[in-house]
């Protein structure tokens, strides 16, 4: 599938939107679209309605925890030291914060074409983690945000039945991320080498 | 293509059906019952026997299989796969494997592809055949089908454990081709059971496609339409029941299934009976393709050379693989940040997506026929819940 | 009564037996197991019923659906946290006397999948178990081997006595808690009435002298 003909082609159908092209560097080549969370809904009914496109079928919808990353270079600084200007190495550190990503990936059963791929992104992990719930244009998003919901804990705003489906209702956690702590249920079973060891005497 | 609102449709089903609110009777079936699915439970409201109301609920067989494939590395996670739908681990693996070497851009050797079709195929006729058994056990024949089909499949399974070393979880595929060798004798003797095998069809079509009760029971019941069924993201047998001409092995081609002649059975009501007879006649498609498969096969190496299976690290990136296993598209999702372990692993499980519109399906049935179309959902918890 | 008299006279045509062994051949040759399955395992209990394995040699092929006619329960496969209670709260439901086969590396432990989170690592966390069978799955022949040693430990059980079964002591317990979904895990995490662990703060390790004690049961 042509991204940049598709890309182009939703923002003429859809004014004012902004569509990125997420590269992807696998041998796959199966690059994605990255929609922007106000204009999510009219995209996904453009490319479902589109009569070249037709992407009537959401097979995968999928979530991903991206962590706060923080990168560190080495930067060369002129600074005066001890009155003479010297270049000094200085570590920089950037600190980009993480966010929830939730993925579809889209067919045409009556074209047989595909796959595309949607993405769509939070603000962050902790307090702004709402996005536009594709369930009314894609039914088979159903449980699989439900699903993101109980696991990743991303709200989707207009999902009809927005609860947990794999955990119990009591449950507080989003098991899925990558920062979740398990509940200390382990047994180590006694053996002689080291780590097992010691990790069964902290119990 | 119009726009179907869950909530509007079920409220005005529902309303159709329901006559008075407190007449309404809730029960909950599940997660222990007879029916011979596993642990699922169905929240159900009842108007007299009617099904007004059905809402899945899930999660009592959910193993965290994404969590642990997370911190394991890519190969670790190759024997899980076996245990999602653990009636047939071998296109379990498959559709792993191909995701893998999707993500790595790995070619995989002609024998190996052939035997990759071939035990495919051969998950494929076992599946189908105890899918119609269980089935048939939820219509009240107790035994008998379900007998029939557990000695064909037990026939199977003898193939599959002199291949694999393991009856029903074989961890056999591997990125870039397949684990061990056929063993000697193994081609002449699954030669032997596809020959004895349309026996077995016919004595089961004998025995239950034209049964009174089957027909009874089955024809005009749960009827999924051709537009639900594209909505709701239903594939395999189930989707070709409602009429629409949609196999992976023919859209994608993956593998080497562009080289076979089989064609793929079309249902025309989309209820029960089709769905029933769909995998009746894939059954004997599959046959076609084995005896085809079984001719042609090469010899030559059975893994890619080139491949390093341990140590494996893919560039960072990600990759969406999918195959027509017996339940319908199962999708593999790899993201890679170059590291042993994938940084994303996700299932994308046929038999969860094909529950979608098991409530528009089952609303105005009785109690009974819930179980039925329950049945030619055909579901494995294991991988409902993975 | 001397077993070496007992072979003699019924060599010689006379049957003898007591009260004792008798009741214990009718119980342990008519087990009616519950239709119980949870993951994988189950098929192959299923596979351990059809016409290959047949266990209905001896003498279980009735399956109940109700635990209220079920005496025997084959954990089948991975018990979950979310399935848990339902598992207690079915085998609480079951009449005496009773008794569980943990079939599978996830119902002995948790198995394969024992870093899940939502995992319960061995069902004998909350409910006593009888026969451990190893195995992912374990084959049909080692489910009919389980279910030998159940027949042969029902057996030998006495009807009086200290180590008399449960069912004939009013003392003994016959329900067990059923555990309460938490905010993040099981509540409690495990029966500890039942669940003993060696002294926590010093593990055993095992040597060559640990090796030859017999198994606790």
């Amino acid at each position: 599938m042509n991204l940049e003909k598709i890309k182009s082609d939703i923002e003429a159908a859809v004014p004012g939107c902004n569509v990125q092209i997420v590269v992807n560097g696998s041998p796959s080549g199966q690059h994605s679209l990255l929609l922007e969370r106000q204009h999510v809904f009219e995209i996904a009914k453009f490319l479902q309605d589109d009569s070249e496109l037709h992407l009537d079928y959401c097979s995968n919808v999928t979530g991903v925890d991206w962590l706060d990353t923080e990168t560190s270079e080495k930067v060369k600084v002129q600074r005066l030291v001890d009155g003479v200007e010297q270049e000094v190495e200085e570590i920089r550190k950037t600190r980009s914060p993480g966010y929830l990503e939730a993925v579809y990936h889209l067919y045409s059963m009556e074209k047989k074409h595909g796959p595309l791929v949607l993405r769509q992104r939070t603000e962050n992990r902790t307090d702004q983690i709402n996005l536009p719930s594709l369930t009314p244009i894609w039914r088979s998003a159903e449980f699989q945000e439900r699903e993101i919901f109980d696991l990743y804990g991303i709200i989707f705003e207009g999902h009809p039945d927005l609860r947990r489906i794999l955990m119990w209702d009591e449950f507080e956690d989003h098991p899925m991320r990558k920062d979740y702590i398990e509940p200390n249920d382990y047994e180590y079973e006694p053996t002689p080498h080291d780590a097992v060891l010691e990790k069964s005497m902290q119990h | 293509m119009e726009m179907i609102a869950p909530e509007d449709q079920r409220t005005a089903q529902s309303a159709a059906t329901a006559k008075s609110e407190d007449a309404l009777l809730d029960i909950s079936l599940g997660p222990h019952h007879p029916s011979t699915h596993g642990v699922f439970r169905m929240d159900v409201v009842l108007d007299g026997e009617r099904v007004v109301k059905l809402k899945p609920v899930f999660g009592y067989l959910h193993r965290n299989h994404e969590k642990i494939a997370e911190s394991v590395s890519y190969l670790a996670s190759m024997p899980y796969t076996d245990r999602l739908d653990y009636m047939c681990s071998l296109t379990n693996n498959w559709a792993y494997a191909l995701t893998v070497e999707k993500l790595a851009g790995i070619q995989v050797p002609e024998r190996a592809e052939y035997i990759r079709v071939i035990t495919a195929e051969l998950t494929r006729l076992q599946n189908h055949a105890s899918t119609i058994g269980f089935l048939m056990q939820e219509m009240g024949a107790s035994g008998t089908p379900l007998m029939y089909a557990f000695r064909e499949r037990e026939i199977i399974l003898d193939l599959f454990e002199s291949l694999t070393g393991s009856r029903m979880m074989s961890n056999y595929m591997r990125f870039g081709g397949c684990r061990v060798d056929l063993p000697y004798g193994w081609l002449k003797q699954t030669e032997k059971v596809v020959a004895e095998f349309p026996r077995f069809l016919d004595e089961f079509e004998r025995l239950l496609s034209s049964n009174e009760i089957l027909l009874a029971r089955t024809q005009g019941v749960g009827v999924l339409s051709k537009k639900l069924a594209i909505q709701g993201g239903i594939t395999g047998p189930m989707l070709r029941a409602s009429g629409v001409n949609y196999d992976i092995r023919k859209v994608d081609k993956y593998g080497i299934y562009d080289r076979f002649d089989f064609r793929v059975p079309i249902g025309e009501h989309g209820d029960v009976y089709d769905r029933f007879m769909i995998r009746l006649l894939e059954m004997r498609e599959s046959l076609k393709i084995l005896t085809q498969a079984l001719r042609d096969i090469t010899a030559g190496p059975i893994m890619d050379t080139k491949t390093k299976i341990r140590g494996f690290r893919p560039k960072a990136g990600e990759a969406y693989g999918r195959i027509e296993s017996p339940k319908g598209e199962l999708g593999f999702f790899l993201i890679s940040d170059g590291s042993p372990q994938p940084y994303r692993y996700r299932v994308r499980p046929p038999s969860l997506i094909n529950l979608t519109v098991l409530e528009d399906m089952c609303l105005g049935a009785s109690v009974a026929d819930t179980v039925v179309i329950f049945g030619t959902v055909d579901i494995v918890l294991g991988e409902v819940d993975r | 009564m001397d077993p070496e008299l007992k072979n003699e006279l019924s060599r010689q045509g006379i049957f003898t037996t007591t009260l004792e062994e008798l009741y214990n051949w009718g119980r342990k040759s008519s087990v009616w197991p519950l239709t119980f399955g949870l993951a994988c395992c189950a098929i192959e209990m299923i596979a351990t019923t059809m016409a290959r394995y047949d266990l209905a040699r001896f003498g279980a092929e009735i399956f109940r659906p109700s635990p209220r006619q079920a005496d025997l329960m084959i954990v089948a496969g991975t018990v979950t946290k979310k399935m848990a209670p339902q598992v207690v709260r079915l085998y609480n439901q079951m009449p005496e006397p009773k008794y569980v086969i943990a079939m599978g590396a996830c119902a002995i432990s948790g198995g394969p999948f024992k870093q899940g989170y939502n995992v319960l690592k061995g069902i004998d966390r909350y409910i006593p178990v009888d026969v451990h069978i190893p195995g992912c799955p374990p084959r049909p022949e080692a489910l009919m081997d389980a279910f030998i040693t159940l027949q042969k430990k029902i057996a030998t059980q006495h009807l009086t006595g200290v180590d008399r079964p449960r069912h004939l002591n009013p003392d003994a317990p016959s329900e067990f808690i059923v555990p309460e979904f938490g905010a993040h895990d099981l509540e409690p995490p495990k029966n500890l009435k039942l669940w003993h662990i060696t002294s926590n703060s010093s593990p055993k390790i095992p040597s060559t002298a640990d090796n030859n004690e017999p198994g606790k049961d």
